[in-house]
């Protein structure tokens, strides 16, 4: 049994490191982050929208927002949690650097995950501010969706820095997504409700992370019941706690050998 | 501060059944300069891993700046700098914003950063950098504002691990004068380097470590006393061979053949010199013993790994 992290104030210079580094390439940064799910908004929730109508009694841009919102703090926190991360751990060895002055991979990584959570909240800001421009959202209940974000962003967060932790180069992350980010994408209820998968597929979808988020969020974007709110956060919890701490014991594995 | 800085009993290391550093015992005291001296591989980088806590020795006792190392490695690491054998320099910041961002790594606040810059820029010769890009330095450069951002937190202890290596003669000698500062301001450094003159030139006690062992210790000039004749001639050029069997084996103590050059050992090299003059085709030189011929009598001549 490893034991359990350490928690202390030290994450907080390590976060504020990533944001200043962000600062500076903000540009290329929120394009990616922002620009990308806002085309698929827009594309899919109008376009496709156009055919469709409705999806559980919702015009679909509006059903599609909530899952939007949600994707997009999954990418934005599983990217920085892999490309960006790597590139700090091994290319770069920022983290070497940091543990060579009084911190340890504790703090590094804590630092790092609540990073994550911050990019996505920041992605899903400006997200949100834009389905609020096209009144996609009626109520103040919305708002909760921010701190939702920053718990999406360290949860992912930490799941990819599982995956970075044993990566031994950059295109090892394929497997990541493919076997695990794309299928969630697709099935978590980001562009429709699972009801019509077969029984099996829509067992394994409540297994999923990103489900959970869906369902919160929508219910907090839009007119369909907010239910079952400890059990979705709880799940989100879990898995984010886990990944945090199994993220530290193969950190240490790698690094500080 | 204790007057030891570091002690280490029976200190080892195995990757897998392979020892890395095999029971070494270290005792370095208060303003010395340490020189850990050892062919490539010999476990150098891995011993300092394990001084600065982010390796756990497979056996053996630590104790760096008092405290019982990895158990009090981070509380050690506050009183600690380093330099490590690679640059780590954050390319996404100017050279002041990697100061300042390092500093906030040791908790010290930004406006008392602020006031630790000047001298830092000072130290490092960069004070017309201070917003440069790291791209923008060249090697030696980097090197220097990588051994300044060793000292934010005003050190007790500096560990660098081969400093100078790939740096041109200039940039090598202001980091010597750097490093005697440092030594003035009461500091203790361990180094490790390849280069045997600048460990001659700078290190009071020197390890020349081989194989994850310690092979010898003492001051530079002890060493060369204990282990080699006082004395060099390297000569080269036609008909070594012949000269070699026919005069230089009587003449030297010692001689040895590295390459197309034959080192001679000697006591006294007056006969030795006034054979060579009758021998006006070889080429030679004629030199006091240094560091570089204990190490290479301790480590052997040929190349390793
Ligand atoms: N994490 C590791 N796993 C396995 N072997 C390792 C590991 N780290 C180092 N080694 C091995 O330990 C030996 C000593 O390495 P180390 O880096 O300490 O040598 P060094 O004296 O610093 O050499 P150099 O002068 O080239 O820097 C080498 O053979 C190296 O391959
Ligand atoms: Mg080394």
């Amino acid at each position: 049994m490893m034991p359990l992290p350490q928690i202390s104030r030290r994450w907080i210079p390590v976060w504020w490191r990533n944001v200043n580094v962000w600062r500076k390439l903000a540009g290329p940064s929120l394009v990616g982050n922002f620009g990308e799910p806002l085309f698929y908004l827009l594309a899919l929730g109008y376009g496709l929208g156009g055919f469709i109508g409705e999806m559980s009694a919702l015009p679909y841009i509006v059903f599609l927002a909530s899952g939007i919102v949600c994707s997009s703090a999954m990418n934005t926190a599983t990217f920085e949690g892999l490309y960006s991360a790597y590139t700090r751990m091994k290319v770069q060895e920022t983290w070497g650097g940091m543990i060579s002055a009084p911190m340890t991979l504790d703090d590094v990584v804590l630092g790092e995950v609540i990073w994550m959570g911050t990019k996505s909240l920041i992605s899903v800001s400006a997200i949100l501010v834009v389905t609020l421009l096209l009144g996609l959202i009626d109520s103040w209940l919305a708002f909760w969706v921010l701190p939702m974000a920053f718990l999406i962003g360290c949860c992912f967060g930490a799941m990819a820095l599982v995956v970075t932790a044993i990566s031994p180069s950059y295109d090892f992350f394929l497997y990541y997504f493919t076997l695990l980010i794309t299928p969630m994408f697709l099935l978590s209820g980001v562009f429709f409700p699972p009801d019509n998968l077969p029984q099996a597929v829509q067992f394994a979808a409540q297994l999923l992370p990103l489900t959970h988020a869906v369902a919160v969020v929508r219910g907090l974007m839009t007119e369909l019941a907010l239910e079952n709110v400890l059990l979705h956060l709880s799940v989100l919890f879990f898995y984010g706690l886990t990944a945090y701490w199994l993220a530290i014991v193969l950190l240490k594995r790698r690094l500080l050998v | 501060m204790p007057d030891l800085i570091v002690r280490a009993r029976g200190l080892s290391k195995r990757y897998g059944d392979k020892a890395v550093v095999d029971g070494i015992d270290l005792n370095i005291e208060r303003g010395q300069c340490f020189g850990l001296l050892g062919p490539n591989g010999a476990g150098k980088t891995t011993t300092l891993k394990m001084l600065l806590g982010n390796t756990s020795p497979s056996a053996g006792e630590l104790t760096v700046l008092g405290l019982p190392v990895p158990a009090q490695a981070r509380r050690m690491r506050e009183r600690l700098g380093i330099v490590p054998q690679f640059d780590n320099l954050d390319p996404d910041f100017s050279v002041v914003e990697n100061l300042r961002t390092y500093g906030s790594f040791f908790g010290i606040k930004r406006r008392e950063m602020d006031a630790r810059l000047p001298a830092l820029l000072a130290f490092a010769a960069l004070e017309g950098k201070a917003d440069a890009s790291i791209s923008e330095l060249s090697g030696g450069m980097q090197r220097r504002l990588t051994m300044a951002r060793a000292l934010v937190n005003d050190p007790d202890l500096v560990i660098l691990d081969e400093p100078t290596t790939g740096l041109d003669p200039q940039a090598r000698q202001l980091i010597w004068r750097r490093l005697r500062q440092l030594l003035g301001q009461g500091k203790t450094l361990i180094l490790t380097t390849h280069y045997m003159d600048e460990a001659e030139r700078l290190c009071d006690r020197i390890a020349i470590v081989d194989r994850g062992r310690i092979l010898v210790e003492d001051s530079p000039p002890a060493l060369i006393r204990q282990h080699i004749e006082p004395q060099v001639v390297e000569v080269y050029g036609p008909q070594l061979e012949v000269w070699c069997e026919e005069f230089a084996q009587a003449l030297a103590s010692r001689v040895e053949q590295v390459g197309e050059t034959l080192f001679c050992y000697c006591e006294d090299e007056t006969a030795l010199l006034r054979s060579l003059a009758d021998h006006p085709a070889l080429h030679f030189l004629h030199r006091r013993a240094n560091l570089e011929d204990v190490f290479l009598k301790l480590t052997g001549k040929e190349l390793r790994e």
